[in-house]
């Protein structure tokens, strides 16, 4: 019988929820590292037994842990992340240089198909690979090494490389995404960079044009079209149809295109999914109801999802990986909040329910599908 | 031999019940001490001190016979009661929780 497993990471902890394909009763395991930041938990589709966690504190820095099991037992694997060579410096928030200082990891990407490869996005802003399944890491340079990297400067959560994405077509080919300096594609497995920003705008910097700068909150793809790109911006939430070459706005009739998550239906190319969120100063849902709004078109036009969703007295924020969705026939979305509930769809968002209602803040939400 | 309390974080990622005993080959200092429990943790490196400089991390405190340690140098010699046993040294986090 096929099921699912969603992968939690919360302010305090890693929860590990498990249903059957009917997405109505789960099972919770955790909290895992309980009293940590768990900022992302991702399982390898070329095993999908092995699971990747980013565990940090302020106190005892970053640990990076590996479960070869599904989640049942967790073991600690590689933490040092050293910067290539003289790191050099950055912007600071207000403007001075900064040194490239490690903080923590953001995100963690598993290959498509090699189980032992996987990729940390890290702040301060860099993308460092593993080939022994995160026993060592190594920076892949080339990217702080662009030419822009003293101009990039920290968003308000930090300088944080938060999105790496794959192209199924070509293991050389990576788009990641950094707040706030914006989106970069290599075509040689990392070697070189470019920014990918073309027709981005931000107001909030002095070109708001820019090759760089813009705060990227989040990219989709849906992976039988890599070509189609999907993002959440700090304003706007925009689309390219050439893989980042140019992009364009697609916020239509959102009430409003500040937000963090974006993605991409299991089956449905054009049906998009975000949370928007009522201003950058508010980071939470407008009049206080919690709505995700669905896209069916690719964008531009918009449906308010609200049915089992909280309508009145909701201010609770959705965070940048904090929203997943499954690949069984019906899709399944799942989102997680800062006030502590992770909720799911069995039918592509038409109606929710909260699988829990009560953890830490959530961080990341990641859903595996189990044959 | 020397006594190592470790919060318990710490603990819990290095699978330690209790303090932790070393056994010391020449001058007692907070690097001998540190380099030994790394020696037999190796998952602690990293959590106490940084990878690469060496440095205390910033949130975190040594302490001994009821003095604070953090900023002696690293190669200063321990106290004798925790030299010889009889004190523990202690790692600890910083009062900066959240």
């Amino acid at each position: 019988m096929s099921g699912v497993r969603v992968l939690v990471g919360t302010r305090k902890g890693a929860f590990v929820l498990t249903s059957d394909e009917r997405r109505t009763d789960w099972a919770v395991s955790g909290p895992h590292f309980p009293g940590w930041e768990i900022y992302h938990v991702k399982g390898s589709p070329a095993d999908p037994d092995r699971i990747f966690a980013s565990q940090s504190t302020s106190w005892f820095g970053q640990l990076i842990q590996r479960s070869d099991d599904g989640g049942k037992t967790w073991q600690p694997v590689g933490n040092e992340f050293a910067y290539d060579g003289v790191p050099g410096t950055h912007q600071w928030y207000d403007g001075t240089p900064h040194p490239w200082e490690f903080a923590r990891v953001w995100h963690l990407e598993p290959s498509l198909t090699d189980p032992d490869l996987v990729y940390a996005g890290v702040e301060d802003a860099a993308l460092f690979r593993s080939n022994d399944a995160g026993a060592s890491w190594q920076e892949l340079p080339g990217l702080r090494g662009h030419g822009s990297g003293p101009q990039w400067q920290p968003g308000a959560g930090g300088m944080c490389l938060h999105t790496v994405i794959q192209d199924p077509r070509d293991p050389n080919r990576l788009i990641i995404a950094i707040s706030a300096a914006g989106a970069f594609r290599t075509e040689d497995g990392g070697k070189t960079w470019q920014p990918i920003n073309h027709g981005l705008r931000s107001g909030q910097i002095p070109d708001p044009d820019a090759e760089v700068g813009h705060c990227v909150h989040h990219i989709a793809r849906h992976p039988q079209r890599p070509d189609v790109l999907f993002m959440q911006k700090h304003w706007d939430v925009m689309r390219s149809d050439d893989g980042g070459g140019n992009w364009y706005e697609i916020s239509g009739d959102l009430p409003t295109d500040f937000g963090f998550v974006i993605d991409v239906h299991a089956h449905e190319p054009d049906t998009v999914y975000v949370v928007p969120i009522k201003s950058d100063e508010h980071h939470f849902p407008p009049e206080g109801r919690l709505r995700v709004y669905r896209s069916r078109t690719g964008g531009s036009e918009w449906e308010p999802l609200t049915a089992g969703l909280p309508q009145e007295n909701c201010y609770v924020n959705v965070l940048r990986d904090a929203m997943a969705v499954d690949s069984l026939e019906s899709c399944g979305i799942y989102f997680g909040t800062t006030g502590g509930q992770v909720y799911a769809s069995a039918d592509s968002g038409d109606t929710w329910a909260p699988i829990v209602r009560d953890l830490p803040a959530v961080l990341s939400v990641e859903v595996q599908t189990l044959p | 031999m020397i006594r190592v309390h470790l919060p318990a974080h710490l603990r819990t990622i290095a699978h330690i019940d209790g303090e932790v005993e070393l056994d010391l080959d020449g001058p007692v200092t907070q690097r001998a001490v540190l380099d030994a429990l790394e020696a037999r943790y190796p998952v602690l490196c990293g959590t106490i001190r940084e990878h690469g400089t060496g440095k205390r991390r910033t949130f975190v405190r040594f302490f001994a016979c009821e003095q604070d340690l953090s900023h002696q140098e690293p190669d200063a010699p321990l106290p004798a009661p925790v030299a010889s046993g009889a004190e523990p040294f202690l790692v600890m986090g910083a009062m900066a929780g959240g």
